[in-house]
């Protein structure tokens, strides 16, 4: 008999656990343990509209008070859980409470990756991870600011972007010899390395940082090359790792991510994990992966439900990411790792365009520029690996879906 | 303040209260109207939040965008009168507004 369940986490796969173990009829008693004093609230508009103001946090918010009232939710915000006992099945918070669960579901997330170089630790150097980064960020915002980015992935060119609009002079530090390189296709950095360009952000690759310096606070930014970047404000955007801290000390298996099985169990048959944090199977791509996704997220955290509750139901998911960068919208789908072949489609001249990702006349992956419709026909094609014809593929007057 | 009428996967009808100046999709998830999953949270990235508008009240809201046209051709059975709920912003006009939320969504997911 499950009595209580206990969610340790209030991000997006802690929310929706919740939405469906309620959904699905446990009446139980159910916890929800978040380090964040806000309730759940969504993490993409951070980098954009929230960031420069044009959404109020109320509307961040997953579910209002009212909703977690009604559903007998018992909300633990702004505490920490620093103790797992599988054994015990029990939970110690950092005031000193400790719970005991028939079911845990881990939804730790995923933390900023550090910089680690010397004057790393200077004020003025920000990441922007959560709702209480944002702010401190926003101070910096006057005209003219000189803002320094350090990583030129999706987190630093979104905020590359807002800090523009926000009137700041804008540059972007980038290791590697191309923005988004671990993400995309060569001709999709290319577009938006011209896009960042032409809206006036500085983007310089190859760029290796290797100290901060300031007095008091940060004021440039200091490269392997020996070039020097004046800053009010640093931001950093150099990755994310899962949050698997409380999983380690627990005894569970990690490894990039905490392991769970395609029901989303643990090592620990009581214990379950949704989100950034795990490292699941992929049927579809028959591998394992960790993904920072918002839609992996939340269908993880539902089949975690599911299964907690006795409901046996297997995570296969074709994952899907999204980025907003000036008025750009970039749709990936799929993983394109393995492919043998890429075909572009359309002229990226003309703003709109896909690159796709074959493996023999299997679809892996689209990375779409401005072109909904490709992306949404690839969705299908890819989950149902619809075989294609490259030929046909790289004709852009023909739809996706027709190259079959 | 605007009415809002939402009809659900299963029929109920449910009579909401909209605040001008957020979404429709907003409107939906605010009041747990099933059926409207809304993954992406309004970034026109999803198509899960893909509802059939009253079709006497389709020429008082904005034309979509193209945007939002490429992403209903391929929504769960689209129709003449599909919209992505999260491109329609509530205004004091939409008093009245009846929508209907489909069986399902783009991404698999019933309701």
């Amino acid at each position: 008999m499950i009595s209580t369940i206990l969610i340790i986490g209030g991000g997006q796969a802690g929310a929706q656990a919740i939405d469906t173990l309620r959904k699905e009829g446990f009446g139980g008693r159910l916890v929800l343990i978040g380090d964040e004093p806000q309730l759940p609230y969504q993490r993409p508009p951070l980098s954009k509209k929230y960031l420069c103001g044009e959404m109020a946090a109320e509307r961040l918010l997953f579910r209002h008070q009212s909703f977690y009232d009604e559903h007998r939710i018992e909300l633990k915000l702004g505490t920490r859980a620093v103790r797992l006992d599988a054994g015990a099945r029990q939970v110690g918070l950092a005031g000193g409470e400790t719970l005991t669960y028939d079911r845990l579901l881990l939804c730790l997330g995923a933390e900023s990756r550090r910089l680690t170089c010397p004057g790393a630790e200077l004020a003025g150097v920000h990441y922007l991870r959560g709702l209480a980064d944002v702010a401190p960020i926003q101070t910096g915002f006057k005209p003219q600011a000189r803002v320094v980015i350090i990583g030129g992935g999706y987190i630093g060119l979104e905020t590359a972007a807002t800090c523009r609009k926000m009137g700041c002079e804008v540059t972007v530090l980038e290791m590697a010899d191309r923005i988004m390189n671990r993400v995309v296709a060569p001709a999709v950095s290319q577009y938006f390395a011209a896009e960042h360009r032409l809206h006036g952000v500085d983007i310089l690759c190859d760029m290796r940082v290797t100290r901060l310096e300031g007095r008091e606070r940060v004021e440039r930014v200091v490269c392997a090359d020996g070039s020097s970047h004046e800053a009010d404000l640093v931001i950093v955007g150099v990755g994310a790792v899962a949050t698997t801290e409380l999983a380690i000390s627990a005894g569970l298996a990690c490894d990039n991510g905490i392991v769970v099985d395609e029901y989303c169990r643990t090592s620990d048959a009581a214990i379950y994990a949704a989100g950034d944090c795990t490292n699941h199977p992929s049927p579809r791509f028959g591998r394992r992966v960790r993904l920072e996704s918002v839609d992996n997220a939340f269908e993880q955290a539902k089949t975690a439900a599911l299964n907690m509750l006795d409901r046996p139901v297997a995570h296969d998911r074709v994952p899907w990411f999204w980025s907003d960068q000036f008025d750009n919208k970039l749709l990936i789908v799929g993983l394109s790792q393995d492919y043998d072949r890429q075909v572009l489609r359309g002229d990226p001249a003309s703003r709109s365009f896909s690159v796709c990702y074959l493996k023999g006349s299997e679809l892996l992956a689209v990375e779409a520029v401005n072109h909904s419709k490709d992306y949404m026909a690839a969705r299908k094609l890819i989950a149902d690996r619809t075989p294609l014809q490259a030929d046909r593929l790289a004709d852009a007057s023909l739809a996706l879906k027709d190259a079959v | 303040m605007a009415k809002i009428v939402f009809i659900e996967p299963g029929g109920r009808r449910r009579e909401v209260d909209a605040q001008p100046g957020v979404t429709l999709m907003e409107t939906a998830r605010r009041h747990d109207v099933q059926g409207v999953i809304a993954r992406c949270g309004g970034a026109c990235a999803c198509a899960t939040c893909h509802v059939y508008v009253d079709p006497a009240w389709l020429p008082r809201l904005e034309p979509r965008e193209e945007m939002e046209e490429a992403m209903l051709e391929n929504a769960w059975e689209p129709r003449e009168n599909s919209r992505l709920s999260c491109q329609i912003q509530i205004t004091a006009d939409l008093d009245g507004l009846q929508v209907t939320v489909p069986q399902r969504q783009a991404d698999g997911n019933g309701a």
